[in-house]
């Protein structure tokens, strides 16, 4: 089969090894504070050129609908389009092994010096400051609602009944997702498919 | 407690560690918004129900985790460190990713070339609300050790803000928030 100028032109390469997945996966990890995701762009796609940037969004779009962290879905579907699970394996061991023994290492530190008042009063601040950066990710993802098939009003109402069920009387998550996520998925399917059959009108 | 007891299981006995990993392999699969929007759950989990852990431990697990480079997910290590030393962390950490990565790996072999297919569509746009309820109740969880106190509330408004408003790396806020809380402002 010939290769065309196009593919050419995107030249899509591939890691060569499972070490290679691991050493790029462990660099991309490294560098991301407060979010993987767009440094993981960087990497993949401008500098290893493993993705195109329309393959970068597909897989991200998949890693964010299925359960677990984004970006280890990412590594995972990856890494075994390519070396199968020991891929997906590779993948996901570069993006935590440093990482975590960076953190593990910081909580022993701060184990050790639990008693000094600077360093409690340290982590004092730095939770305040890490519930004011769930807060606006939360508030970032608001934006995000006017788009929303449920429409504005019961969107929000939804929100502000999780969190009076599970932040403030503590219902168990899955009671909280069975009962007010399938309705929800099923009315917002409803919506789309009326959406779906006016257009076609 | 001494540093070094992070390497004991913490007088965890197997059953609590076999029950602490299901419970965590319940919620990999419930992780729809991601990692965080189970914190509540975690929370309830881990401080209400067993008393493994107090509130200021927990906001500290996800403020370190925070603070260290990596997918976000690393704060449930710290978790599991709190609950059976280093054997929990890894205890934890495998278990919120397990199920869910595998669940992805079957996928993600079926090449699903629609990814903006009607019921995927559903599904995100009905369960968005819920990761919103989540990370708000994550966020009013972590003010558990500071609430009602005048510059918690102003230090918290301002990390709003500013996330919202400029470009402004997470980690020089945290570096603010640990700055303020050594003078003792918070």
């Amino acid at each position: 089969m010939a290769t065309t100028a196009a593919d050419d032109d995107r030249s899509p390469r591939k890691p060569s090894s499972l070490l290679e997945l691991f050493r790029v996966f462990s660099r991309l990890a490294l560098q991301g504070f407060g979010g993987v995701i767009p440094i993981a762009h960087v990497e993949l796609v401008e500098r290893e050129r493993w993705l195109s940037p329309e393959e970068f969004v597909e897989l991200l779009a998949i890693g964010q609908v299925l359960p677990g962290p984004n970006i280890i879905n990412v590594a995972v579907i990856f890494g075994d389009r390519w070396f199968g699970w020991r891929g997906a394996l590779a993948a996901v061991a570069g993006l935590l092994t440093f990482p975590l023994a960076i953190v593990l290492s910081l909580a022993f530190v701060y184990q050790s010096f639990a008693s000094l008042p600077l360093v409690t009063g340290a982590l004092r601040g730095m939770g305040v400051v890490a519930a004011g950066l769930i807060v606006s990710t939360a508030i970032k993802l608001l934006k995000t609602f006017s788009g929303n098939p449920l429409g504005l009003p019961l969107s929000l109402a939804l929100a502000l009944a999780i969190l009076v069920l599970v932040g403030f009387l503590r219902w168990p998550l899955i009671w909280a997702v069975l009962g007010l996520g399938i309705p929800a998925i099923a009315f917002a399917w409803k919506r789309l498919e009326a959406k779906r059959r006016e257009a076609r009108q | 407690m001494s540093a070094w007891e992070i390497f004991g299981l913490h007088g965890k006995t197997a059953i609590d560690l076999v029950l602490t990993s299901l419970h965590f392999m319940m919620l990999s699969l419930l992780s729809v918004g991601g990692t965080l929007a189970t914190a509540p759950d975690m929370q309830n989990f881990l401080v209400v129900i067993h008393g493994w852990m107090n509130d200021a431990q927990f906001t500290s697990s996800i403020a370190i985790g925070q603070a260290a480079p990596g997918p976000n997910v690393l704060f449930v290590a710290l978790l599991g460190l709190n609950v059976a030393g280093f054997a929990g962390a890894i205890i934890t950490l495998v278990s919120i990713m397990l199920p869910s990565s595998f669940l992805t790996l079957r996928v993600g072999r079926l090449r699903l070339k629609r990814a903006d297919s009607l019921f995927l569509r559903a599904f995100t746009s009905g369960l968005s609300p819920l990761t919103l309820g989540l990370l708000l109740s994550t966020g009013w969880l972590l003010t558990a050790p500071t609430r009602g106190e005048w510059g918690a509330i102003v230090l918290i408004v301002l990390t709003v803000v500013v996330m919202v408003r400029t470009k402004t790396s997470p980690l020089v806020l945290i570096a603010i928030g640990a700055l303020a809380g050594m003078l003792g402002l918070v």
